[in-house]
């Protein structure tokens, strides 16, 4: 049996590729110097350990709950980030000159914005195409003139780099607006730097935690917030974008809230968060969103991810937002070819760093250009707003190709051609396999931030590496995967903890204070949808047994239940011209139709949506139910038997649901949203219910009290107290007035004295909602007067006592989303200024 | 020269389903001050109350006022009023007009290192395709038969507006504010905005500048009526920019130049940049959207408004 060969073995049969430099031998023979570290310690090391390593870095990732979302990926959204083993590794002397490169890069590109949204002097003397201003959908016409605080537009900058064979790094892409991966590169370095602490030592690496805190104090220091402490927050468009993962990563690790759009608001010019404690003002929006989603009342009317006046509160200098509101533009690679002049022209200094050769084909001659040379270039959309994966023109024949040129001929100015840079290549590992120690092509993401001594860059970058051996794009969106990069620094750095900082008591006042109106709102919404969901299938299903019966009584119940249905919104009465539709169908409507508001399908899609703004607030258990609420459904049933079993199901699971809300929610503020909720639902369903017998002919009464039994889940206990078919007198005092029954109007009315309180504490509210009305109108409940017959005029009392309890609950409702979510007034205090 | 003097009422309203908690609404409204256009007088009410109102001026020098709601509301009314004077638009001269299409195409196309002068600058923001105008071979194709080689662009220009308003059909069922210029050019019906936008597309793919301009037409009742308040509508035209001139401009709905019965808001690129009112609401529902414009000579106001009518009167010293 032949032993597993050692890590030495397999370096020295590590095989570099032809024409393809190499990062390990540095274009030479032997390992470059800087790599030494790192080698010895894989020699010391056996094969079996490095393969366990490789494994407890998976695992780790999946801990932490790393995660890459994949558009249009079937498996769901979410994707493990993958993570190399090995890091690469970059000299002192070469970082020296590739910092400075980009340091000077940012530099440029910031006073170009500044340029281009102010008086665009490149554009009158000549040096830069108007079409790749004017032209381009990256060029925000609101955003013109506007002038950021600071006058600075680039905060946060990122440039993709390739090697080419000799040796040399070339620029492949800016991202200007909101770059991502640096969270990612900071991940990656909690996991390797823990897997070679020794060679991560002697080489010394530079740490990255100073390069976020200078981040950090950055955006502090440029906040505009005169003499407040500054609130700094991190704009998400949410969690279906692809670096979701990052957005909560590092906001976490920035200490920054996590925000949506829907979470802020403009009042007179300046930005606020909407917390369930009231508006904060909020100073810097640090954004991953793009340029055209931030307004939707100055730029992308359709976006729903923004916030409409963000850029009237930039305008009027209240909120520093960074990137500055169109920076975007410069993600255009047609611009490469005009950066050298205008370096010239601004810095007065050449250019450090080279695009790769790029010809945008919005001109005649690199047009004819790029047709003739098609093999030896790769065609990429000239706007980054469009998304497009790179195509290799030697990789193109026959109709494909054709179709390609016909593209571009059709709409030049869309397209540029940039040199096909063949990547380098890094050593990575394949944990299990024959051969685990083998090469792959790699790009580096490199990350800039603006300090008051001009761009610091990190030192490290997010290394990408292509999926397959010989593939050509490097794209997280196609299977690549990233590495760690250690930069050596000249002597060893204080080894600064990587670890998650260390709360304080501080943050958790934060925790508290932070917390998003969204949060509550959906809690209470969750709380109202759940228990909607609940009457609904059973009022369906107290139909639908009926249906199946086809008696005299049966039909009579089946009027009430109805009027029920009409009461409750889960069918829609005809309008007066309109002759009554057939039962059944409506019923199997109101189970099935999503488009129906009001049905049950169209209820549980709502619970689902309130679920999904929740779900780091939910167990997983609790999730997994909420995520298969709507499966039932999926079964379209056709009969009412069929429908029957569909119901019981679907109640099963919001008798779970509640169940989760009693036992395995923390009983805080936020809790008390999702009770109130349910509270105020099942307040102005059971009223509205009771209504219908009251209003009833006396004749069709009785045959409406066993159902509103059933519908309001109180059967057995009727049953159990009086052995006896239902009659109206106890029914009422059971469904009314008894406050030991969880179904019971008097029972929501006093949980709710109890609860409203909690949240006008959570809210910051002096008063609760009023809720005294109701109170009274139960006191003055006799019930003696529904004893024997003729009990009409009790009846109708009762029936306006209800709908006034009805309305109350409403207002309250009302009031909680206009004081603890929205943030609006009412009407009422509008008229009424006093 | 005779000045022509006009009343302007424009009122907007939109009745919610529901009640809408927060709104931002820009309204382009404000007249553009012009060396042919005198703005006398302008109001804009607003009801309900607005919790905060503020004007600006945008990137293309349009006046926008700006409108928030803070509570409940479940209408919005916008009365836009203004008093202007038109004079006779300026000519080109004989020798600014007999320049070619192709040396105004010439002079706005990029050459390295040679300098825009601020006019130039300004014009070509108007070259390009945007959002609601593409440029491309089918407008290119439908232009050129106007565009003969070595056209005065004037003449150009003039036979293209006439061409579009012979064989497109007015139509205000056949199109809305989101249909493509592309399913203009093919069912040859359309409303302002279209032929707007179509000649705007074909003058564009020539590598032209054109630009858009949103405002207001004086009509005349059918013989033997009375002008009727709310009778009129907002209206758009083109701009095409002559160089050594500025903006030439062209009706291509009603096949005329603009001159003393053209009453202009504004422009942009497109009708996105110059929209009258935009607005971005919480809450609400469906909506349902009343416009009316009356545009009333000096002369006639008296005969169209009684006291109270309206919030500017006439004005003093007539």
């Amino acid at each position: 049996m032949s032993s597993p060969p050692s890590a030495q073995a397999l370096l020295a049969a590590y095989q570099t590729i032809p024409g393809r430099f190499d990062e390990l031998s540095g274009g030479g023979q032997q390992p470059a110097s800087h790599w030494r570290p790192l080698i010895q310690q894989l020699q010391r090391t056996p094969v079996e350990t490095l393969n366990q390593r490789a494994n407890s870095v998976a695992a780790a990732i999946a801990a932490d709950g790393v995660t890459y979302n994949i558009y249009d990926d079937p498996q769901g959204v979410s994707r493990p980030w993958e993570v190399d083993l090995l890091p690469l590794i970059i000299s002192a002397r070469e970082w020296q000159g590739l910092a400075a490169a980009i340091a000077q890069r940012a530099t440029l590109l910031d006073r170009v914005l500044a340029d281009l949204y102010g008086p665009q002097q490149l554009l009158e003397e000549g040096l830069l195409p108007p079409a790749l201003v004017y032209g381009q959908p990256g060029f925000q016409w609101p955003c013109h003139g506007v002038v950021p605080p600071g006058q600075r537009f680039l905060h946060f900058y990122a440039v993709d780099l390739a090697r080419s064979h000799d040796g040399n790094w070339w620029v492949i892409a800016d991202r200007t607006q909101a770059p991502s991966g640096a969270g990612y590169a900071l991940q990656n370095r909690q996991v390797i730097s823990r897997a070679f602490p020794a060679a991560y030592h002697n080489l010394p690496a530079h740490n990255l935690v100073d390069f976020f805190r200078g981040l950090q104090d950055h955006l502090s220091s440029e906040a505009p917030s005169g003499t407040e402490d500054p609130l700094c927050v991190l704009l998400t468009p949410g969690r279906y974008n692809e670096t979701y993962f990052e957005h909560v990563f590092l906001a976490r690790f920035l200490g920054f809230p996590l925000v949506e759009g829907q979470d802020l608001t403009v009042r007179d010019d300046a930005v606020y968060l909407k917390t369930l404690q009231g508006l904060q003002r909020v100073h810097v929006i640090f954004r991953r969103l793009d340029d055209s989603f931030c307004d939707p009342l100055e730029l992308r009317a359709d976006s729903v991810l923004g916030v409409p006046g963000l850029l009237a509160a930039v305008r009027a200098g209240k909120v520093l937002v960074a990137n500055a509101l169109g920076s975007g533009l410069l993600e255009s690679a047609a611009l490469f070819g005009f950066l050298p002049g205008i370096a010239e022209r601004l810095l007065g200094e050449k250019l450090a760093m080279p695009s790769v050769a790029t010809w945008w084909c919005g001109e005649a001659p690199a047009l004819a250009y790029v047709l003739k040379h098609l093999d030896d270039l790769v065609i990429k959309p000239a706007n980054a707003g469009i998304v497009m994966e790179p195509v290799f023109g030697y990789q193109l024949q026959g109709a494909k190709r054709t179709a390609l040129i016909e593209q571009i001929k059709a709409q030049p100015h869309a397209y540029v051609a940039q040199e096909w840079v063949r990547l380098s290549q890094a050593p990575i590992w394949r944990a299990d396999h024959d051969a685990p120690l083998t090469s792959r092509s790699i790009g580096l993401r490199v990350f800039a931030a603006a300090t008051d001594k001009g761009y610091a860059v990190m030192p490290g970058a997010l290394t990408r590496v292509a999926a397959r051996d010989g593939m050509e794009v490097i794209s997280m969106q196609r299977g690549g995967f990233s590495k760690d990069t250690w930069v050596q620094a000249h002597r060893p750095g204080r080894m600064a903890s990587l670890a998650k900082p260390q709360l304080t008591v501080k943050d958790l006042l934060n925790a508290q204070r932070d917390t998003p109106s969204r949060v509550g709102e959906n809690l209470f919404w969750m709380g109202r949808h759940t228990e909607r969901a609940e009457v609904t299938a059973r009022t369906l299903r107290a139909a639908f047994s009926r249906i199946a019966t086809n008696d005299e009584e049966s039909e009579d119940a089946l009027i009430g239940l109805r009027n029920a249905a009409y009461r409750l919104g889960v069918l829609h009465p005809p309008a007066d011209d309109e002759p009554e539709q057939a039962l059944q169908p409506s019923l199997l409507a109101a189970v099935t139709d999503a488009t129906q508001p009001g049905s049950l399908a169209f209820t549980l899609r709502a619970l689902a949506l309130n679920a999904e703004h929740l779900r780091d607030r939910l167990s997983v258990d609790n999730w997994h139910l909420l995520n298969r609420l709507e499966a039932p459904l999926g079964r379209a049933p056709d009969t009412p038997d069929r429908a029957i079993e569909v119901l019981n199901q679907v109640m099963l699971d919001c008798i779970s649901l509640a169940g989760f809300a009693m036992d395995d929610i923390t009983r805080d503020a936020d809790w008390c949203f999702l009770m109130v909720g349910r509270r105020l639902e099942r307040l102005v369903n059971l009223c509205g219910l009771i209504t219908v017998p009251l209003s009833a002919p006396p004749r069709h009464r009785e045959h409406m009290l066993e159902w509103l039994l059933e519908v309001t889940n109180s059967s057995i206990t009727y049953r159990t107290r009086y052995r006896r078919s239902p009659e109206l007198l106890p029914v009422l005092h059971l469904l009314v007035v008894d406050r030991s029954n969880p179904h019971a109007v008097a029972f929501q009315i006093e949980q709710l004295q109890q609860e409203l309180p909690e949240i006008a504490r959570a809210a910051g509210q002096l008063l609760p909602p009023d809720i005294s009305l109701p109170v009274q109108r139960l006191q003055r409940l006799d019930l003696r007067a529904f004893e024997g017959s003729g009990n009409e005029k009790a009846c109708e009392q009762l029936s306006s006592d209800l709908a006034e309890i009805i309305q109350v609950a409403y207002g309250i409702s009302d009031e909680i989303q206009r004081n603890c979510f929205s943030h609006t007034a009412s009407t009422q205090y509008h008229w009424n200024p006093a | 020269m005779t000045i022509a003097r006009f009343h302007v009422r424009h009122d907007t309203t939109y009745d919610y389903a529901y009640p809408v908690s927060e709104s931002h609404h820009l309204l382009r409204l404000t007249p553009r001050t012009l060396p042919w256009q005198t703005r006398l007088e302008h109001h804009i009410e607003i009801d309900p109350a607005p919790d905060l109102r503020r004007a600006f001026t945008d990137s293309f020098g349009n006046q926008i006022t700006v409108v928030q709601y803070i509570r409940d509301h479940t209408y919005l009314n916008v009365n836009s009023e203004c008093w202007v004077d038109l004079a006779p638009r300026p000519r080109p001269t004989a020798q600014v007009a007999t320049q070619t299409w192709e040396a105004v195409r010439d002079i706005l196309r990029y050459q390295a290192g040679r300098p825009l002068p601020a006019d130039r600058l300004q014009a070509t923001a108007f070259r390009f395709p945007s959002r609601n105008i593409p440029v491309g071979d089918s407008y290119r194709a439908y232009a050129l038969p106007s565009f003969s080689p070595g056209r005065p662009l004037t003449e150009a220009c003039r036979d293209l507006m006439l061409r579009i308003q012979n064989e497109f059909i007015f139509d205000n069922e056949a199109t809305d504010t989101f249909t493509p210029v592309s399913e203009v050019l093919t069912q040859r019906r359309g409303v302002c905005q279209d032929f707007t936008h179509l000649m705007i597309a074909c003058l564009r793919s020539l590598g032209l500048s054109a630009r858009y301009t949103s405002g207001y037409l004086l009509t005349h009742p059918p013989k033997g009526q009375t002008r009727l308040v709310g009778a009129d509508a907002t209206h758009a035209w083109v701009g095409v920019f002559l160089p050594g001139f500025g903006w030439l401009e062209f009706d291509p709905t009603n096949g005329i130049c603009p001159d003393q019965a053209h009453i202009t808001l504004g422009w942009g690129r497109d009708f996105g940049d110059i929209t009258p009112l935009r607005g971005v609401l919480l809450g609400g529902g469906e909506h349902k959207l009343d416009i009316a414009v009356t545009v009333v000579p000096e002369e006639e106001f008296a005969q169209v408004y009684v006291e109270g009518d309206t919030y500017l009167p006439v004005l003093p010293g007539l």
